[in-house]
């Protein structure tokens, strides 16, 4: 189980469009990347997170968690999120 | 009140006088005339619609000071001009030498000291940041090819090799170097600076310093989309601490007097940013400081005229700037009128 939190600076819009005022990226997510990101915004962790996609999405968890560990390494490889 | 505005040149490479208008513009408080002082006919700046009020040809910086002068005279017994302000690299030695006889005539200007302007200069750029712990990538002067001959013991290709006042080239390789060194050297003279390059993320600071080593306001950009000469053609305003605190700490050791263009390059591996150039003047995209909310050029208006402007403490982020080209269609009267007279009228005295 991790926990994870966002940076106070990153500014997120509805549509999954990622800012980062300090270096002018900027990043979009797709459908599920906004999923999961609203979901650590409310604070879930990696388990709780997982639980809500396979319950959302028909795949299976072993696929599900490998995808899920891919994405959350691109979140942090561009600082979009941190380790509790 | 009457502001004469150089950099009219709404190019390529544009130069920074119609954003400067614009900033004076917009903020409201202006209801001036706006003097363009053109160096070549075809200046877009001059025939676009609400920018300047009448133009004037002047004659380049190489053709000496007496010459210029005696022309700012003659534009100045029609005009009266309140304020001057010089938008470009190359001609601000010229005007710094000539403020004092400008403020004779009733000109103010609010330029950079000769000081100033040597300490920021490209060839003592690396020695005015070690001296004050600031980072820069480590440069040679070349005067020669043979002075490229030690760039592979002094650091590795790529390198950035830069004129004195304009033009830069990453260069891979000797040959490159060469051609590069050629090129600019024809063009704009010697020395070469031979810079060690720093890969990372470029950001630009607009910044305008009072002389006392205060800075008024600086707002931070990053290019978005770089045309093949280098220069940024769509940029988003950015907000890092540690870039407006340094951008600070340079214009304090400077006591900067006037506007100012920072530009840094953050190095990937470590974040750290060093700097690259400073350049003695608003940038082209200043007016993405204004649109932030800061309006620079109407502070360094204000501040030529003496008048005390309160700093400015915040902006706002994610604001971008995109140039566009657009033809301007105009009539050959308009065109004749500066070739013969050297002047344009759009709105008459």
């Amino acid at each position: 189980m991790t926990a994870f939190s966002i940076p106070s600076n990153l500014a997120v819009s509805e549509n999954g469009f990622l800012f980062v005022p300090t270096t002018g990226e900027t990043f979009t997510l797709n459908k599920i990347g906004i999923s999961i990101f609203k979901l650590i915004q409310k604070g879930a962790d990696s388990d709780e997170i997982i639980d809500a996609l396979s319950e959302e999405y028909d795949v299976d968890k072993i696929n599900l968690e490998k995808d899920f560990t891919d994405f959350i390494n691109q979140l942090k490889h561009h600082n979009l999120i941190e380790e509790k | 009140m009457k502001i004469a505005v150089t950099g009219l040149n709404n190019i390529d490479n544009p130069g920074p006088g119609v954003p400067v208008i614009r900033g004076l513009k917009d903020s409201g408080n202006f209801d001036g005339s706006i003097i363009g002082l053109v160096y070549d006919s075809l200046e877009p700046g001059m025939y676009m619609d609400n920018v300047s009020d009448r133009n004037y040809l002047i004659p380049y910086p190489s053709n000496g000071l007496e010459v210029l002068y005696s022309r700012l005279e003659y534009i100045n017994e029609i005009e009266h001009i309140d304020v001057l302000i010089p938008t470009l690299d190359s001609e601000l030695y010229g005007f710094t030498k000539l403020a004092p006889k400008l403020e004779e005539l009733g000109i103010k200007t609010f330029l950079p000291t000769t000081d100033n302007l040597n300490m920021r200069a490209k060839d003592k750029l690396f020695d005015f940041c070690e001296a004050n712990e600031i980072r820069s990538p480590k440069n040679i002067l070349a005067t020669s090819i043979q002075d490229l001959y030690t760039i592979p013991s002094e650091f590795n290709y790529p390198v950035a090799v830069k004129g004195i006042f304009y033009d830069a080239y990453i260069c891979n390789n000797f040959d490159e170097a060469k051609t590069a060194f050629h090129k600019i050297s024809h063009k704009w003279g010697l020395p070469i600076i031979i810079q060690e390059f720093v890969k990372g993320d470029e950001y630009n600071v607009c910044a305008l310093g009072d002389g006392s080593g205060e800075t008024i306001g600086a707002v931070a950009m990053k290019k978005l989309y770089i045309t093949d000469k280098g220069k940024g053609w769509a940029g988003i305003s950015v907000k890092d601490e540690t870039l407006i605190n340094l951008s600070n700490k340079i214009m304090k050791a400077l006591k900067w007097k006037s506007g100012s263009e920072l530009e840094f390059v953050k190095e990937k591996n470590s974040n750290q940013y060093y700097l690259l150039e400073i350049n003695p003047r608003f940038p082209a995209w200043v007016y993405l400081s204004v649109a932030a909310g800061q309006n620079l050029p109407y502070a360094l208006y204000q501040l030529a005229l003496g008048k005390k402007v309160e700093k400015f403490e915040d902006y706002e982020v994610g604001k971008i700037f995109i140039r566009y080209s657009w033809d301007l269609i105009t009539d050959i009267k308009k065109f004749e009128e500066v070739a013969i007279k050297g002047e344009l009228v759009n709105k008459p005295l």
